[in-house]
């Protein structure tokens, strides 16, 4: 442990902390470039000069360790002058790009120069001129004119996805941020770049030019896209009366969980929110005479209930989904399995072939809750059958009632292996928020919400409970799978009945053995494991 | 302010509406007089009327005022505008929508696909022409004339904003 004063606060370190990190953690924020906490320190940009005294230079705050006793100034007229003079000599060629450029509202060039400044300009000559809108991959647009050359990008090509496809090129006024010849910028974390560059030199072709990120609201959530459940951010823009032809989710940013994801998504996480708007299933459908007709939910549920009452509980199949929240799965096994004594109940689709996974953050099964599925027992017990055994019984007539809860079947399993078990079937009733191949055989169509329209936990593959957050209105007249089964229940005139997640969640811990202890303020926007 | 209290006479008001009607003959008669001499085909260098004869005549307008909204454009006749949408943010009544999309030439980058304007709602602030940092939307064209019998004749699109540059040509 080592003590010093900064700004004439004393604190004590561990040994090894930087004098920038040191800073931090007493509330005062050293402007800085260069230095990102998930990358090897650079040292180049000089942003974060501090004076530390009896060392007659200034010096760079994210490499300078912290020793006993010294005193640092952070704010001192020599510090304020040298952050001036960083930022002139940063903007002498930064275009004045601000009303073009998406990073505009989030740059660290207008809010350090906002803050530290130097408001008029003392410089005479042309502006060096470089490469502006250039496509460096699949995913990134680079404006080399912006680049303030702090090396992020670089270092985290070579140092998190591994794959060097960045380098800088060139001497003095003339460097330049490039691919390295015949590459581009193609790996599967790629978009991380565009959040860490502190300025607009790299953009998002995703995101570029959708909505000005004032107008983007925030809730934080989990991805749905593996079962890493990394912490993401949903941006959303309702508000404008002329929005991107009515997409709502505007993109999705990583959100900081040292346990989980550190400051990093993959590409396939951070472009895969356009199911949340795009061809989604807005109302309950039923098929009559051949075509899915679209109906009211009373209308829909009454004639589902119908089917429950009808059949007996052998001869009915449900397929739950990991895409669900623990909470919806939870009423799910209370109306199919407590109440109605179905006991063929399996969730475990077998996932796509050759699908990628690494030993960083991408995960070999694409769902977000699996482990929750297995908390809460949803796979065949006491001679119920396995998925595989239900579809066989449907082509034998057995099975005369499924019930798929948002699976595509047809893309998982092939069209082969499932179309005469689900064209055998007298009903198939699928719930769930997309049409697909799937919903082709399905005689009654539930809409439900998305992972953006609904509260609720899932439980990643090591264990750990975390929250989604509702961000927006579910789409149409869908509901999330809760409400819906409560719905059914009520109709069925079985005693089901819950207010809201949380509710849902309490009885979670009260019965399931592993939950036990927990609730959601517990479980907060980090997470927690079980056990 | 102190008001004035009113004279007796000021109070019967007899003596203000007599005034006030030999104002209105003066003007009539004096009017008739000149028509009726132009009639006979003798020209005096007197107008006709003592109003503004609209819409033959217009009133001139003080530079500082503002009137229908225009798009101003380059060089090529397309928008100045990039699309950053501080009018859009700026804008009080937010009554102004903007669609920004990307330009093929990277040194322009940004444009707007869609930028309209509903002048059923705009308050006439001149916020958007304040904040603009491209000088591409401006309220000069000095034109009054912004009725409509719909709601919908009140909305303009990009197309027509930029064409009330012709109000404003200057050869
Ligand atoms: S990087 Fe920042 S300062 Fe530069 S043009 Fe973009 S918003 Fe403006
Ligand atoms: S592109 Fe961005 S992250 Fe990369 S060096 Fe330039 S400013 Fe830094
Ligand atoms: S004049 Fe004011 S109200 Fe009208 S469009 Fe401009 S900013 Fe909006
Ligand atoms: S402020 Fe100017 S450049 Fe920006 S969107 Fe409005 S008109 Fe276009
Ligand atoms: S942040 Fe310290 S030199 Fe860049």
């Amino acid at each position: 442990m080592h003590t010093l004063t900064i700004d004439g606060k004393e604190m004590r370190v561990e040994r090894g902390t930087t004098i920038l990190e040191a800073a931090k953690k007493i509330g005062i924020e050293i402007p800085h470039y260069c230095y990102h906490p998930g990358l090897s320190i650079a040292g180049n940009c000089r942003m974060c000069l501090v004076e530390i005294e009896g060392v007659p230079k200034l010096q760079i705050s994210c490499y300078t360790l912290v020793s006993d006793g010294i005193k640092v100034h952070t704010r001192s007229e020599r510090v304020i002058k040298a952050r001036q003079a960083i930022l002139e000599f940063l903007l002498i060629n930064h275009p004045l790009d601000c009303p073009v450029c998406d990073q505009a509202g989030e740059c660290y060039l207008q809010i350090y120069y906002m803050r530290h400044g130097l408001y008029n300009s003392t410089f005479l000559e042309d502006k060096v001129k470089k490469r502006k809108a250039v496509v460096i991959g699949p995913t990134v647009i680079l404006d080399s004119e912006r680049c303030v050359l702090c090396g992020r990008c670089v270092r985290f090509c070579d140092e998190v996805s591994k794959s060097s496809e960045l380098g800088i090129f060139n001497r003095g006024d003339h460097s330049e941020i490039s691919t390295f010849p015949k590459k581009e910028l193609n790996n599967k974390y790629s978009g991380n770049v565009v959040d860490i560059c502190p300025v607009g030199a790299l953009t998002d072709r995703d995101f570029r030019f959708k909505c000005r990120v004032w107008y983007l609201k925030e809730k934080p959530s989990i991805c749905p896209g593996c079962s890493n459940g990394c912490n993401v951010w949903i941006h959303y823009n309702v508000d404008r009366t002329c929005k991107a032809e009515g997409k709502r989710v505007m993109r999705i940013k990583p959100r900081f969980n040292e346990e989980v994801n550190k400051w990093w998504i993959c590409d396939e996480g951070r472009y895969g929110y356009k199911f949340v708007d795009d061809n989604r299933i807005e109302k309950p459908y039923i098929r009559q005479q051949g075509k899915l007709i679209p109906v009211s939910w009373d209308m829909a549920i009454e004639r589902i209930a119908g089917l429950l009452k009808k059949y007996p509980p052998e001869s009915i199949g449900i397929v739950p989904s990991p895409q669900c929240t623990n909470e919806d799965n939870f009423v799910l096994k209370k109306l199919f399995s407590e109440h109605l004594g179905i006991k063929n109940i399996d969730y475990r689709v077998p996932s796509q072939l050759n699908v990628y996974s690494d030993d960083f953050l991408i995960r070999e099964d694409k769902n977000p809750n699996s482990r929750g599925c297995e908390e809460l027992g949803l796979f065949p017990k006491d001679k119920g059958l396995e998925l595989k055994d239900m579809l066989r019984e449907a082509e034998n007539k057995e099975i005369k009632i499924l019930y798929l809860m948002n699976h595509d079947l047809v893309k998982k399993m092939g069209r082969e292996e499932v179309a005469l078990a689900l064209s055998s079937v007298d009903s198939l009733i699928f719930q769930g928020t997309n049409f697909n191949e799937t919903v082709e055989f399905a005689d009654f169509l539930l809409p439900s919400s998305t992972f953006a329209e609904k509260d609720g936990t899932f439980i990643n593959q090591s264990g750990r409970v975390q929250k989604i957050n509702k961000a927006l209105e579910p789409l149409g007249d869908s509901l999330s799978e809760w409400k819906i089964f409560v719905k059914i229940a009520r109709e069925l005139g079985i005693p089901v009945e819950y207010g809201g997640p949380e509710e849902i969640f309490f009885d979670i811990t009260k019965e399931i053995s592993s939950f036990v202890g927990l609730s959601y303020s517990l479980i907060g926007d980090e997470g927690i494991n079980l056990y | 302010m102190k008001n004035d209290s009113l004279s007796f006479w000021e109070r019967l008001y007899i003596k203000e509406v007599l005034k006030g009607l030999i104002l209105t003959s003066k003007h009539f008669f004096q009017n008739m007089k000149v028509h009726i001499l132009n009639l006979f085909g003798v020209k005096t260098e007197r107008k006709g009327a003592v109003t503004i004869q609209y819409p033959e005549e217009k009133k001139s307008l003080s530079t500082r005022h503002r009137n229908l909204h225009r798009l101003t454009v380059r060089e090529d006749d397309s928008p100045r505008c990039v699309a950053c949408m501080m009018c859009e943010t700026i804008c009080p009544a937010k009554c102004i929508y903007i669609v920004a999309g990307e330009h093929p030439d990277p040194s322009i980058e940004k444009y707007p696909v869609s930028f309209d304007i509903d002048l059923g709602i705009c308050v006439y602030c001149g916020f958007c022409v304040e904040a603009c940092p491209e000088d591409a939307i401006r309220m000069d064209t000095r034109m009054l004339e912004i009725a409509s019998y719909s709601r919908e004749g009140m909305k303009y699109n990009k197309e027509m904003l930029m064409d009330h540059n012709k109000y404003c040509k200057k050869d």
